[in-house]
């Protein structure tokens, strides 16, 4: 369909009842937005002094950071270490990076307070911060990955330069991967200084180092969802095999994962705390058994080898992390803050919204733009 | 030498004076919902310092009433400053860890990142600042003591060379037994410029005792000198591969052309 669309050069997007219900709440989102920009931080959310971090930092950024990871992990194993078997998946997998990042900064806007001053850290430079590294990564990244963008969207608009983006794409796609790996891990590392405040289980010395390796799993268990929905909206289906081989790659990532995590744990002498039945131990094991052991389990079983497994893995590993975020921000914080934090209406509005719009602009770009298919590779299913 | 001000807790009456100084010279406005004194006071957007009131047994299990006046530290090497990615806090030769609003972005990592919970936001506000007592700065450039320093009429305050009050200190505490034998802010993440001796366990008076003893900064300084030569490194590595896997996938091709990865 998409294919037909492309041969007549005109626009399309089909209108869903899902698609309607995604613009609905795109609408809200942006009221409140709107409302929240103009009114100030108060208004709309439940942050204090306490609590000057929440669900827009939590979920919004470092989830969203983090779950569009799949994209420069993918552009590593196909684009540098040149595994072609893997190149189906490439494009979409880049594409969700793209409007996870571009998520992410809006994400970021709706929460600074002084949002008119948003360049400022480009002229007045904090270097000793790792939120500075944070700022110009994810800037520089997500300008990047429009650059990437640029080879496939000149195969449709603005032909005459698609030559220039081709040559310029090794050059951006190793740039593209150097990026994420610095600010994967400092998003981690923000959390170096919360040295009293976060609790044990999840503050460590090497928590850059979690971040990094949950950021590069977390990959292809998204590829895992995506390409569920997209092969049920486009009836698309990439194969089972390339698909288990992706998730074995990011299986043995979150072995190393879980023996770092046991190793630093022992060493710091807090492993004995992951088992006292105290409301962080709790959180902290649910995490690791779903999110991480489980599906260690499931990628080297058999179950892997169907769909209903992979869709399994996928959303046990994503939901996982986006547990992990949410623990560093919120329930590890609990203790130290003596009061607890729950997210106001508007904050999951815009959080909901921001999603949907993501969505929609997925929906819209697989179908102007040959993203599912991609060289030789046709349907599969 | 940067300047300090030693707290002795024993001999604060909570007057309050010093809070009044505070708004005076700072021009920070009044609000009858947020207290500066009593059992309910809380640093806000517009109270820099207040004093709390808490209700203790001394060292001979008598009920005893002691005044704690909060305000910010000014740590010798501040985690806010060094969480900053735009430089709206810098710390002054002199002492004071100073704010400026022009420079501040509002991303809040500063609140975070303080042991202490000091900078505070205005959240009612629609673009709101963050705040935090500054020490006066502009008095202590000149030589002077901060304004609620010089009110305070129960001599609860000495201001001056902060190795010096240091030292003061610790005459007074090994002189007189009542003294806990702490000095809060001597070690705290690195050492304060506000340090406090009292003669009741600091943990009951809501300071927060079980923090570092490292300079806060020192937890990211070695991971933000790396990143440079790591981005640098793994470019390398990245060139170099994709040269390698490219040369290696078309050696293989024209050996097989069946070849399939």
């Amino acid at each position: 369909m998409a294919s037909h669309a492309q041969e007549a050069q005109k626009w399309s997007f089909r209108i869903t009842p899902i698609r309607v219900l995604l613009m609905l709440l795109s609408l809200v989102a942006i009221g409140v937005i709107v409302f929240r920009l103009v009114t100030g931080l108060g208004t709309v959310t439940n942050l204090s002094d306490e609590w000057p971090w929440g669900l827009w930092i939590g979920f919004d950024v470092l989830c969203g950071v983090a779950l569009a990871g799949g994209g420069y992990g993918t552009a590593l194993i196909v684009h540098v270490l040149h595994r072609d078997y893997f190149a189906p998946i490439a494009r979409s997998a880049m594409l969700t990076s793209l409007i996870g990042y571009l998520l992410v900064m809006a994400g970021l806007f709706l929460d600074i307070g002084q949002w008119f001053n948003f360049w400022r850290p480009f002229v007045s430079w904090g270097h000793s911060s790792v939120l500075f590294e944070v700022f110009w990564c994810v800037s520089c990244y997500t300008t990047v990955q429009i650059l990437e963008f640029g080879e496939i969207a000149t195969e449709r608009v603005g032909k005459k330069f698609h030559n220039i983006f081709k040559k310029a794409l090794p050059v951006l796609m190793i740039v593209g991967i150097i990026f994420p790996t610095l600010h994967q891990s400092s998003l981690g590392g923000l959390y170096l200084l919360m040295v009293d405040k976060l609790y044990p289980l999840w503050w460590s010395p090497i928590i850059f180092l979690f971040f990094l390796i949950s950021s590069f799993f977390v990959g292809p268990a998204m590829i895992c969802v995506e390409t569920t929905l997209a092969g049920k909206a486009y009836d698309h289906w990439i194969p089972i095999p390339i698909l288990r081989k992706l998730v074995r790659i990011s299986a043995y990532a979150m072995i190393l994962y879980l023996i770092l995590k046991i190793v630093d744990l022992t060493n710091r002498g807090v492993l004995g705390l992951a088992f006292s039945g105290t409301f962080e131990a709790n959180w902290f094991l649910i995490e690791m058994i779903f999110g991480v052991i489980i599906p260690i389990i499931i990628a080297f079983s058999g179950f892997s080898n169907s769909r209903s497994g992979l869709l399994t893995f996928g959303l046990l590993v994503s939901l996982g992390v986006v547990l992990n975020r949410m623990n560093v921000v919120i329930t590890g914080m609990i203790r130290s803050t003596g009061v607890s934090y729950i997210p106001s209406a508007g904050e999951f509005i815009v959080s909901a919204g921001l999603v949907a719009m993501g969505v929609l602009a997925y929906c819209f770009v697989v179908e102007n733009f040959r993203i599912l298919e991609h060289e030789d590779h046709g349907h599969a299913a | 030498m940067s300047k300090g001000v030693l707290v002795d807790l024993t001999k604060c009456v909570g007057c309050g004076s010093c809070t009044v100084a505070c708004k005076l010279y700072n021009g920070n406005e009044w609000d009858d919902t947020t207290p500066t004194m009593g059992p309910d006071a809380k640093l806000n957007g517009k109270n820099w310092t207040v004093v709390q009131f808490h209700e203790v047994k001394d060292s001979n299990n008598q009920p005893v009433w002691r005044f704690v006046k909060q305000q910010c530290l000014h740590c010798k090497e501040p985690a806010c400053a060094s969480a900053c990615f735009a430089k709206a806090f810098q710390k002054t030769e002199a002492g004071p860890v100073i704010y400026y609003p022009h420079l501040c972005v509002g991303c809040r990592y500063c609140m975070v990142a303080c042991p202490f919970n000091i900078p505070k936001y205005e959240w009612e506000k629609a673009f709101p600042l963050v705040t935090k007592c500054m020490m006066c700065s502009g008095k202590v450039e000149k030589g002077e003591a901060p304004a609620c320093v010089s009110v305070c009429p129960a001599d609860v305050f000495k201001y001056g060379d902060r190795d010096a009050l240091l030292q003061e200190a610790k005459d007074i505490i090994a002189k007189d037994s009542k003294y806990v034998k702490h000095i809060f802010g001597e070690e705290e993440v690195g050492g304060t410029e506000w340090i406090y001796i009292s003669d009741i366990p600091f943990e009951q008076l809501g300071f927060k005792t079980n923090v570092t003893k490292r300079a806060m900064p020192s937890y990211t300084e070695a991971y933000m000198h790396a990143t440079p030569f790591v981005g640098i490194t793994w470019g390398v590595i990245l060139t170099g591969l994709y040269h390698y896997t490219k040369r290696r996938n078309q050696i293989s091709k024209e050996n097989n052309k069946n070849f399939k990865a």
